[in-house]
């Protein structure tokens, strides 16, 4: 296969076969290495081939094997001719991050560590099988799944501060009844719950501020402050929701033509792209509402063991969506969907979707590391727009399979390391040893590619002091 | 005979599993997927489930049969011991499967990870001389 370089950061595919587009992707030498070493590249060539592709298939930094799209992959769609695709968005609809912000200094917390990873492990169910606080009627979902986190804070789940600092302000429009029953049955017992996988709750310091300026906008002071970070999005109800669609679609259409069958897509505007779409958008208020009531649990048990609870949000980022949003194409304004899989946005100043506080400055984009390494904060910019539909990283990317984990680590081991790095961890051992460090891309690698491009600049590295794994 | 064996795959997990038959491979498939989330060995058999799934080929019929599980998971708390009395059929060109899969709640067993999806990712079914082997990757 033919890489073109562009630039030190910036790769190209060339049109050829039945690429409607060029496939870029954006990397350093050192993580193109690793992107090659997968089925990333032929999965970026097969987006390139979808109905109605605009400019490009791009590929983010820390990208690697998905289904369909490669995790990592962004793509957007022309309204008319395009198509909208479960294998760009995921299984896990609104996977996403939300960031905390709290008073508290890394001294003020160091000792109390393991209560508060005790108290944590009381509030917030993890893990398989572990059900919400109650299973909800079927009314009141129906009810979360048009109203998002907005629902939550309607029952006391947080402020209306956190909703202003949410993408999407925590709500898309959505009609629940194109989500199945059985999305509904998943649903119900698992809302207001983190989940397990590489799903985490994590307390973390501040390690380094790149941009003081803009950092102290979104509430970062100075180094050995205090974060709190919650990674998990919309459970069985989401999977289920792209299960779904993904067979109705293959009944529709068929699957002779694709070059991947994970690649099944509706046209934008068939009824059953329309009703993809809607129980894409649903799934996602689930989430949100999820991370909101999370969020909410998370403040009591700091006010417990700290005595203290103000822990205003920084940001709430999507991971995993597509949204119609308007990108200059050829030098004219257009409205497209954009498809987001395992990819931040990205937006500069001034986009009216950003709320009014930050509006100035350009959007948070919150970066997870894998446990036990950096996750940052970047703030998003107006050559995002330009050359990635307003996209970014979403997160490490693993190098290595769960399996090989598993046969070169014990979980015991890794939390030693952990500790010996100064951070407590919770979670199943055999967890532990899946989602380590070492088996993940260098995040520093991906923010540094992702600030040397300009599509999503540093503001701060946030390192975990306390990990509850899922 | 060796039920399933997992191979290498960045994100996700990856399997084959066999069979002397398509009834044996799907079943020892369910196996594989529930070693992923914890030990099927140690998981008593409380509880039998009725499990029907139907497919448009072999394929979709292997997925659908998986998901049913995964929907006892999320809905049911359910942990897989074996799968019993599964039985494959053809009709018209539609694939039927019913099937008893025996296990209990999860509350009581120590679990690890999460199974997102099935997905139609590198998906195989191989079927010569008495040997079926079938191939999932899973989204994790």
């Amino acid at each position: 296969m033919e890489l073109k370089k562009i630039n030190e950061f910036t790769w190209q595919i060339d049109k050829q076969g039945q690429m409607k587009v060029p496939a870029i992707i954006y990397a350093s030498e050192k993580l193109l290495e690793k992107i090659k070493q997968d089925n990333t590249l032929e999965q970026s060539k097969n987006v390139a081939c979808l109905k109605g592709i605009q400019k490009a298939s791009y590929t983010m930094p820390d990208a690697h094997n998905g289904y369909g799209f490669p995790i990592g992959g962004v793509a957007a769609f022309d309204m008319e001719e395009g198509i909208i695709c479960p294998g760009g968005i995921g299984y896990d609809i609104n996977c996403g991050v939300r960031l905390l912000r709290t008073d508290l200094k890394v001294d003020d917390v160091l000792s109390k560590r393991k209560q508060l990873l005790e108290e944590l492990y009381k509030e917030v169910p993890a893990g398989v099988g572990k059900g919400g606080i109650t299973k909800l009627p079927k009314s009141v979902l129906m009810e979360v799944l048009s109203k998002g986190a907005r629902w939550a804070v309607e029952q006391g789940y947080g402020t209306e501060d956190d909703l202003q600092k949410t993408e999407e302000y925590g709500n898309m429009k959505a009609d629940a009844h194109d989500v199945s029953e059985r999305a509904l049955q998943r649903g119900m017992p698992q809302l207001g719950t983190l989940g397990a996988g590489n799903h985490f709750l994590e307390m973390q310091k501040v390690d380094q501020i790149f941009d003081k300026e803009i950092a102290k906008s979104f509430g970062i002071e100075q180094e050995g402050q205090i974060t709190v970070m919650i990674h998990c999005g919309s459970r069985g109800l989401g999977h289920q929701v792209a299960s779904d669609y993904i067979k109705k679609m293959e009944d529709k259409y068929g699957i002779v033509n694709l070059p991947d069958r994970e690649l099944i897509n509706a046209p934008i505007k068939s009824e059953l792209g329309q009703e993809y779409y809607n129980a894409m958008c649903a799934s996602v208020n689930f989430a949100f509402a999820n991370r909101q009531m999370i969020a909410h649990w998370t403040r009591d048990v700091f006010k417990k063991v700290f005595g203290s609870s103000d822990m205003p949000q920084v940001y709430d980022v999507c991971h995993n969506l597509a949204k119609f949003e308007k990108h200059n194409i050829d030098g004219k304004e257009k409205e497209v969907c954009v498809h987001r899989k395992g990819a931040t946005r990205s937006f500069g100043p001034e986009r009216e979707e950003i709320p009014e506080v930050y509006r100035k400055i350009g959007q948070p984009v919150i970066i997870p590391g894998s446990m036990g390494t950096a996750s940052y904060l970047l703030v998003g910019t107006k050559k995002a727009e330009e050359i990635s539909f307003g996209s970014t990283a979403h997160g490490a990317g693993r190098v290595a399979s769960r399996s090989e984990a598993l046969r070169t680590l014990r979980g015991e081991q890794v939390a030693r390391e952990l500790a010996a790095k100064g951070i407590e961890v919770k979670g199943p051992w055999k967890g532990l040893a899946e989602e380590a460090p070492q088996f993940y891309k260098d995040i520093d690698e991906v923010v540094r590619v992702s600030h040397k491009l300009g599509i999503g600049n540093l503001v701060a590295r946030l390192v975990p002091v306390a990990v509850m794994k899922g | 005979m060796v039920k399933f064996k997992f191979l290498e795959h960045t994100a996700d997990a990856k399997f084959q599993a066999y069979g002397k038959n398509m009834e044996e491979a799907f079943s020892n498939a369910a196996l594989a997927m529930f070693s992923i989330i914890t030990d099927t060995k140690k998981i008593k058999k409380n509880i039998k489930k009725g499990i029907e799934a139907k497919g448009h080929d072999l394929k979709s019929l292997l997925y659908n049969f998986l998901e049913e599980l995964l929907f006892l998971i999320d809905t049911e708390n359910f942990l897989l011991n074996h799968v019993e009395e599964i039985v494959i059929h053809e009709k018209e060109g539609k694939y039927f499967l019913e099937a008893i899969a025996i296990g209990d709640k999860a509350d009581n067993y120590e679990t690890n990870g999460d199974i997102k999806a099935v997905t139609y990712n590198e998906m195989e079914i191989k079927e010569e001389k008495g040997k079926v082997m079938v191939q999932i990757v899973l989204d994790l």
